[in-house]
């Protein structure tokens, strides 16, 4: 495709096509890779950064929110390792290993054997390796087919972890995926996961962050599944405490086999921007998926959701249920397409969006669309945008809760019973305490309408 | 002690309360009866706080103190307390996470300790036993997926652990069944003391067989119209409230 000439290039798309003329002979692969980086690049350049004009891009027009584009992290060093390690030391571990993701780059060192039935090597190893099956489910060309930001991620990838689970393996305890930040100053970082999981095992991956400071960065993530027949898969991404100011653009995509489940939830509990695009196909039959998530947003946050759920294997079941807080001037968007082909009979679909608005200042928009090809489907899809019961809060504080407490307790029901579900107890504790946390800062900043009267 | 004086009410221009006086001392219980759409609802609610009414005038006294100005966490720590006609569904609100932040939150505003996890759990498997509560019912989301009279059971025991000085409980008796009755108006007899003021808002005469009011209050039209004895009820078994329109039996009914 010959590039369209664009004439007026913002300063981050001069900024990034310098970046990866620049590192694209040191990024790691071979010469299929480079393609793939090259083609990808392609797809970047010639459409630019997305903006309003592009229907799955509408509400979050980065071509105006991405100002600039950040120089890409180097190689973290040794003494910034050591302070993330003294920080991952003071943190309970679930116990089924922890992959430790530095400014985009896997560190061993940092992180954990796997338990059995489970391996994990980089990305930048995988690419030079060179098999072809496992470049090409990283590659994952056919999700999100066009998407710019996906694209620029698989031209850029530095690296990350290609996590693979026997067939049969049942892994008990949760595989954490961490990511940290070395790097002094705001950086950008590219990094790419797959995690290849075997007919019938069972395994749940948690992303979560840590770090203090110098987090007002750029990062270009995606995780990529590939769930085997049978298989059974959690998800959940704690995607929290980064600085105002930071751009956080995550990729996800998840192919399901036959009879698989499939089952995520995300916390975006987030300064800046972040956008989180949820690619996911019913590749075989009789497949069950859970999409959800939560998103606490204030100040001048602003949070996307934007669901691709394409279903072609027959009666497969999808629930995809999102919530958002909303307060200050925050703006909350959630996109949901779902896609049910000719031969996806017997789909069951329901897509139910709600959001709390606690502000007037604050916004949400909301966008489901169904396309549906088949002809013996139960699809729905339901959104509602409020703000907080006055009854329920009437009969709370007729039992002595005041106002802030009442309206406390309530936020954190509606957030906390999506989080509720995902079915690890620690887990579950620690979205919970990070929902805690929100509501506390929000208290404490004497938000809430006031007094202990009105 | 439950003083109402000169009480005017109005929501969305619609005068509901519209000077009513009413007086509930220490230690009574006192019925109010009524017909549908008197206003007797938005007595108690009004009592309790809510804050879409309209008081135009009167003053509600609580033990001696005005509450009108207090809001509704400040008056059920002042001691009031509304056993809802209509008790709400919480979803996401762990019914012990409620009960236990409802009675610390009153203890804290009353400048008490807050009570420890054995303390609390010992008053409320009391309060459950008195009143034949399930025990799994403590265990799920505050009120969701309890049938009506359930829910009437769960308020009751709100009030046997919150223990208020003034409770008014609004149609506790509807909804449920035969059983349910006698447990809660038992729960309610334990319940009475010389410091305490009930106000039993009931369509149904039978409540009050199990739990003996001390006086017996018709409203209609927005007053108090009639105060009497138990035997009152009685009466009004047998002739309705034809005898109590609204203002003047010149006018109809409806107004
Ligand atoms: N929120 C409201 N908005 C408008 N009108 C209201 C509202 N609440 C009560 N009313 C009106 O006030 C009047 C009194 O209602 P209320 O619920 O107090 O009656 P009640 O005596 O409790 O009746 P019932 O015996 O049926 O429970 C009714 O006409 C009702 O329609
Ligand atoms: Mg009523």
């Amino acid at each position: 495709m010959p590039a369209r000439i664009v004439s007026s290039r913002t300063d981050a798309e001069v900024a990034l096509a310098d970046a990866y003329g620049a590192a694209k002979t040191r990024l790691p692969g071979g010469e299929a890779v480079r393609h793939l980086r090259d083609d990808a690049f392609g797809i970047f350049a010639g459409a630019g950064l997305p903006h309003r004009r592009v229907e799955a891009w509408h509400y979050t027009d980065l071509r105006s929110l991405m100002r600039e584009a950040l120089p890409v992290a180097a190689r973290p060093n040794g003494s910034s390792l050591g302070a993330i390690n003294g920080e991952l030391a003071g943190r309970p571990s679930f116990g089924g290993g922890r992959l430790v993701v530095v400014d985009g780059t896997f560190v061993p060192s940092l992180s954990d054997a796997l338990p059995e039935g489970a391996g994990v090597r980089s990305l930048a190893d995988v690419l030079s390796e060179g098999r072809p099956e496992l470049i090409d489910l990283l590659a994952a060309r056919d999700f999100g087919e066009g998407d710019a930001v996906l694209a620029l991620n698989a031209a850029m990838m530095q690296d990350g972890v290609v996590i693979e689970i026997d067939p049969g393996a049942e892994i008990v305890e949760p595989i954490e995926i961490v990511y940290a930040t070395a790097s002094a100053q705001p950086a950008a970082s590219f990094f790419r996961s797959l995690v290849v999981v075997g007919d019938g095992a069972k395994v749940r991956i948690a992303e979560s962050s840590i770090g203090r400071g110098g987090r007002a960065g750029q990062t270009f993530g995606c995780l990529v599944f590939k769930v085997g027949d049978r298989a059974e898969v959690g998800h959940t991404a704690a995607i929290t405490r980064s600085e105002a100011g930071s751009l956080r653009l995550d990729s996800f995509v998840a192919d399901l086999g036959a009879r698989a489940q499939f089952d995520s939830f995300a916390l975006v509990d987030s300064e800046g921007l972040v956008r989180r695009q949820l690619f996911m196909r019913f590749s075989g039959d009789d497949a069950k998926a859970q999409l959800r998530g939560v998103s606490l947003c204030q100040g001048r946050e602003h949070v996307d959701t934007t669901l691709d759920v394409v279903h072609r294997g027959l009666g497969c079941e999808g629930r995809e249920h999102f919530r958002y807080i909303l307060d200050d001037a925050a703006t909350g968007v959630f996109q949901g397409r779902i896609r049910v082909e000719k031969q996806a009979q017997k789909t069951d679909g329901k897509m139910m969006s709600r959001a709390l608005v606690l502000s007037d200042e604050a916004s949400m928009h909301n966008k489901p669309e169904l396309e549906i090809f088949a002809d013996d489907v139960a699809c729905g899809h339901g959104a509602t945008v409020g703000s907080l019961n006055a009854d329920q809060l009437f009969y709370l504080r007729a039992r002595g809760l005041d106002k802030r407490s009442a309206e406390s307790l309530l936020l954190e029901a509606f957030a906390g019973e999506l989080a509720d579900e995902v079915g690890h107890e620690g887990l579950v504790a620690r979205f919970r305490a990070e929902i805690a946390h929100w509501l506390g800062e929000r208290t404490k900043a004497g938000k809430g309408s006031g007094g202990s009267k009105g | 002690m439950l003083e109402v004086r000169d009480l005017i009410v109005s929501i969305a221009g619609n005068t509901i309360l519209d000077g009513l006086n009413l007086t509930v001392r220490d230690g009574e219980v006192a019925a109010i009866m009524g017909p549908n759409g008197t206003g007797k609802s938005t007595l108690a609610y009004v009592i309790a706080g809510k804050e879409e009414y309209e008081v135009e005038g009167g003053e509600i006294l609580v033990d001696g103190e005005d509450i009108l100005a207090k809001s509704p966490d400040e008056r059920a720590a002042a001691g009031v307390f509304l056993a809802f006609q209509y008790p709400v569904e919480i979803p996401g609100v762990g019914t012990m996470t409620f009960l236990r932040a409802a009675l610390n939150a009153q203890r804290r505003a009353r400048g008490e300790d807050e009570l420890t996890t054995p303390a609390f759990m010992k008053r409320v498997n009391e309060a459950g036993a008195m009143l034949e509560i399930r025990k799994d019912f403590m265990k799920r989301a505050l009120n969701v997926g309890f049938s009506g009279g359930e829910k009437k059971r769960m308020d009751i025991l709100q009030m046997a652990l919150l223990e208020p000085s003034v409770a008014i409980l609004d149609e506790t008796d509807s909804g449920l069944d035969i059983d349910a009755i006698r447990i809660v108006s038992e729960g309610v007899n334990k319940l009475r003391s010389a410091k305490r003021s009930f106000v039993l808002i009931t369509h149904y005469q039978r409540l009050l067989n199990y739990i003996v009011p001390d006086t017996v209050h018709v409203m209609s039209g927005g007053r108090i119209v009639r105060t009497g004895g138990k035997e009152l009820a009685l009466e009004l078994e047998q002739s309705g409230y034809r005898d109590f329109a609204p203002h003047s039996a010149a006018q109809p009914a409806a107004e």
